[in-house]
C-alpha cells in the first residue's frame, strides 16, 4: 500500500511539476496585486473602466483588440457599461463595412478594430499569450503559487523602461527590465499623467500600467468571473458528493471487511 | 463471464424471456456489471473508471465544440475565440475539453504503471495489455492532432516538428510526411485531415475500450496479490470476490468524485496552467517560437527523442553499421517509438513467475527507479537541449530501455520472491483483521489460528 500511495503522490506531484513550459523568461516581473487573483478574486469594475480609458487614449493608436466584441463592454462582471454608454463608446471607432464598401462608425455588434499600420501585435489575448512567472528549474511551482502572470508581465513591461535606448540597423530599441532580451522595439507608451480619470483616481505611471493590465486581462478572459463561479460551485458540489460517496462506500463494505458476509 | 463461476441472469417474466431469446442484451449487461471482482483491489484499481469517464467527457464536450469550430487556417483561431466569448458556456466546454486531455493522460499513466507493478500484463492478460497499448497510442495521436486544431503558434510548430519525425524515416519518410501533411508543409490540408482524424480516433478508442473490457472480463481482474481467484467451485470463488455492482461501482465513483473536485478546481481557477501561453498567439509560419515544447504528457518520449544526438556512440555505431541510413534524427525517432514498443512487450520480457511486484523484493526498487525515471524524463523533455540536460536525458533514456530489456528479463532469474498468500481471501482477511496489519509479504494462514 505504501508504494501505491507514493506512486500516486508522485503522479500528482509530477503532474504539477511538469507544467513547466513557458519558455523565454529572463525579464524581471513584479508580482502586482490584482483584484482578480485567486479562486474568489473578481474584476474591479472601475479599474477596468480606467484601463479602457488608457487603452483608448494611448494603446489603441498602435494596437488593436480584434477578437473583442464592443458589446461585451456591457457585460456584467466586466466593465458593466449601460447599452447607451456602449453605443456611444462604439461610435468612437470607424470600421470597414463590406456591404457599404466604405467605413462607418462602429456599433456594439462590431469588434474593436484591428490596427495593423504600426506593425504592433493585437492585444486581445496578450494577457494569456505571455507568462510572467516561470520555473524554478522548469517545475512550474512559481505559476502554481503566483498564477500565470500575464497581467503582471504587461504591467511590469509598461513600468520597466530604464530610459536607455540604442539604435541598430536603423531601428531604435529601448531597454526594459521586464522584456526577455532587455531591448524592446516599442517606445515607452506611458510616462504617467497620460490620462485624466473622471473619478480623480491616481494617474501616475504605476497606476496606469496596473489599470490597463487589468483591462487587458479582462479582454483576454472576459468570462473569468463566470468560470470561477462554475469552478467554485463544481468543487463544492463534488466535495459534498465525495463525502456522501465515502460514507456510502464505508457502510457498504463494512460487513465484508468484518467478514460477516463471506460471499 | 467465462472463468470465475457465478450466478447468471435468468429471464423471469414473459417479456424478459421474449427479449432474451431474441437478443440477450440484458444478460450481457447483467454479467458485465455483476462480474465477480477480487475483493482485495486497492485504490490503484480506480483508473479504469476514470479513463472511461474521460473518454465520455472528451467525446461529449468535443461534439459540442465541433458545432462552433471552423477548420480553416484563416478562421480556426478566431472560431476558438468565438467559442470562448460568444457561445453560451463555451468557455467552460472548451476548458473542460482542454484540461480533460490532461486528466485523461494522468489516469492512463497511473493505469499503465499500476499494470506494470502488479504484473497485470502477464499471462493470461497479454491481449488486454496489448489492446491497452493500442488505446494509448491512439490517445496520443488524438491528443496531438487535437492540439493542432486551435491553430496557435504551438499548434503549428508542434505539428511541423512531429510530422517532421516521419520525414526522418529513410527512403519512405518523405512520402509519408507529405501524406500526413497533405502537402509540402503544415497548411490548411493538414488542419483538415487532423480535424477529421481527431473526430474519428475517439470512436476507435471507444471500440477498443469495449474489447479491452471484454478481454479482462474473460480472464478476470488481476489484483494486488497477483494470486488468481479460485475457480474450482462457486462457493470458493465467492470467498475471493464480490460483485462489481455495487461494491466497486460505489468505490470507483467515490474516487472519481474526489479527482473531479481537483479537476474542477483546475478548470475553474487555473485552466491555462497546463497549457502553453504561445498557443494564444495565432499560428504564423514566418515566426518560430523560441522553444517548441509539446504538451506535458508527451515530454518523457520527447526527451528520449532528443537524447540520441550524433555525439552518442550508440548512434555513431548504428550509423556506421547501416552505412549512414540510420542517422541521429532517425535513431531518435526509433528510440521514441521503441520506448513504447518495449513497454508493449513487457509480457514477454518479464521472466518472473511471480505476478505482483508486492512479492518481488528486487523489482520494487527497480520499479521505484523507473517511476522516478519517468518523471525525470518528463522534466528533461521541457528543458532546453543543452548540458547538463542532454547527458541526463541520455542516462534517463538508457534506464528506460534497460528496465525493460535487461532488468525485467534478468530479475526473473536472480530474484528470490517472498511468500505469496495462497488465496485472495487470505490477503483480504489479513488486511482487515485486527492483528493482521497491512504488511506486505508477511502472511500467516488464516485457518491455522494459533491456540493462544
Amino acid at each position: 500500500m505504501h508504494l501505491v500511495k507514493s506512486t500516486f503522490v508522485a503522479l500528482v506531484a509530477g503532474f504539477f511539476a511538469s507544467a513547466t513550459f513557458a519558455a523565454g523568461g529572463g525579464g524581471y516581473v513584479e508580482d502586482f496585486d490584482f483584484s482578480f487573483e485567486g479562486p474568489l478574486g473578481t474584476y474591479d469594475q472601475t479599474q477596468l473602466q480606467r484601463g479602457l480609458k488608457v487603452y483608448t487614449e494611448v494603446c489603441s493608436s498602435c494596437h488593436g483588440l480584434k477578437y473583442v466584441p464592443l458589446r461585451t463592454l456591457g457585460d456584467e462582471g466586466g466593465l458593466g457599461y449601460s447599452e447607451e454608454q456602449v453605443r456611444a463608446y462604439a461610435e468612437y471607432y470607424e470600421v470597414y463595412d463590406a456591404e457599404l464598401d466604405d467605413y462607418r462608425a462602429a456599433v456594439p455588434s462590431d469588434h474593436f478594430p484591428a490596427v495593423v499600420d504600426a506593425g504592433a501585435p493585437d492585444l486581445s489575448l496578450m494577457a494569456k499569450a505571455r507568462a510572467g512567472f516561470h520555473g524554478p528549474y522548469g517545475t512550474g511551482l512559481s505559476q502554481l503559487v503566483n498564477g500565470m502572470g500575464g497581467a503582471e508581465y504587461i504591467a511590469s513591461l509598461l513600468t520597466g523602461y530604464t530610459g536607455e535606448e540604442k539604435e541598430e540597423y536603423g531601428s531604435v530599441f529601448y531597454e526594459n527590465t521586464a522584456y526577455p532580451g532587455k531591448w524592446i522595439a516599442m517606445a515607452p507608451p506611458l510616462y504617467g499623467e497620460d490620462v485624466d480619470f473622471d473619478d480623480g483616481h491616481a494617474n501616475d505611471l504605476y497606476s496606469e500600467a496596473e489599470d490597463v493590465a487589468a483591462f487587458l486581462m479582462w479582454a483576454a478572459e472576459p468570462k473569468m468571473m463566470a468560470r470561477k463561479h462554475t469552478g467554485f460551485v463544481g468543487v463544492l458540489f463534488l466535495v459534498v458528493l465525495s463525502i456522501l460517496l465515502y460514507l456510502t462506500n464505508k457502510r457498504l463494505w463494512a460487513p465484508i471487511k468484518k467478514g460477516r458476509i463471506s460471499t | 463471464m467465462a472463468g470465475i463461476p457465478h450466478d447468471h441472469y435468468e429471464p423471469k417474466t414473459k417479456g424478459e424471456k421474449w427479449l432474451s431469446s431474441r437478443l440477450p442484451i440484458v444478460g450481457l449487461l447483467y454479467d458485465t456489471i455483476m462480474i465477480p471482482t477480487p475483493k482485495n483491489l486497492n485504490w490503484m484499481w480506480i483508473w479504469g473508471i476514470v479513463l472511461t469517464f474521460c473518454l465520455a467527457l472528451q467525446i461529449i464536450t468535443g461534439i459540442v465544440l465541433v458545432m462552433h469550430y471552423t477548420p480553416h487556417v484563416d478562421m480556426a483561431f478566431a472560431s476558438v475565440e468565438h467559442i470562448m466569448r460568444n457561445v453560451n458556456g463555451g468557455h467552460m466546454i472548451r476548458y473542460l475539453h482542454q484540461n480533460g486531455a490532461s486528466l485523461f493522460f494522468i489516469a492512463v499513466y497511473a493505469h499503465i504503471f499500476r499494470g506494470l507493478y502488479y504484473g497485470s500484463y502477464k499471462a493470461p492478460r497479454e491481449i488486454t495489455w496489448i489492446i491497452g497499448m493500442l488505446i494509448y497510442l491512439l490517445m496520443m495521436g488524438t491528443a496531438f492532432m487535437g492540439y493542432v486544431l486551435p491553430w496557435g503558434q504551438m499548434s503549428f510548430w508542434g505539428a511541423t516538428v512531429i510530422t517532421g519525425l516521419f520525414g526522418a524515416i529513410p527512403f519512405i519518410g518523405e512520402p509519408i510526411q507529405t501524406l500526413l501533411l497533405g502537402g509540402p508543409a503544415v497548411d490548411n490540408a493538414t488542419l483538415n485531415r487532423f480535424f477529421s482524424l481527431h473526430y474519428l480516433f475517439p470512436f476507435l478508442i471507444a471500440g477498443l475500450v469495449i474489447v479491452h473490457i471484454w478481454a479482462f472480463h474473460t480472464t478476470g481482474n488481476n489484483n494486488p496479490t497477483g494470486v488468481e481467484v479460485r475457480r474450482t467451485s462457486k462457493a470458493e470463488a465467492e470467498k475471493d470476490t464480490v460483485s462489481f455492482w455495487p461494491y466497486f461501482v460505489i468505490k470507483d465513483l467515490f474516487a472519481l468524485a474526489v479527482l473531479l473536485a481537483v479537476f474542477f478546481a483546475i478548470v475553474g481557477f487555473m485552466p491555462n496552467y497546463l497549457g502553453h501561453p504561445d498557443n494564444y498567439i495565432e499560428a504564423n509560419p514566418l515566426s518560430t517560437p523560441a522553444h517548441i515544447v509539446p504538451e506535458w504528457y508527451f515530454l518523457p518520449f520527447y526527451a528520449i527523442l532528443r537524447a540520441f544526438t550524433a555525439e552518442v556512440w550508440v548512434v555513431q555505431f548504428a550509423s556506421f553499421i547501416t552505412g549512414g541510413i540510420i542517422d541521429a534524427k532517425f535513431f531518435g525517432v526509433l528510440a521514441m517509438f521503441g520506448a513504447i514498443i518495449v513497454l508493449a512487450l513487457a509480457p514477454w520480457l518479464d521472466t518472473s513467475n511471480v505476478r505482483s511486484g508486492r512479492y518481488r523484493p528486487m523489482l520494487k526498487w527497480w520499479f521505484g527507479i523507473l517511476i522516478f525515471d519517468f518523471f525525470a524524463l518528463m522534466w528533461l523533455g521541457a528543458m532546453p537541449a543543452e548540458e547538463p540536460y542532454a547527458t541526463l536525458s541520455l542516462i534517463a533514456s538508457a534506464y528506460w530501455f534497460g528496465y525493460f530489456l535487461i532488468i525485467l528479463p534478468l530479475l526473473g532469474i536472480i530474484e528470490k520472491p517472498n511468500a505469496q498468500p495462497t488465496t485472495i481471501e487470505e490477503d483480504f482477511n489479513n488486511k482487515y483483521s485486527k492483528d493482521g496489519g497491512n504488511s506486505d509479504g508477511f502472511y500467516s494462514k488464516p485457518d491455522a489460528t494459533p491456540a493462544e
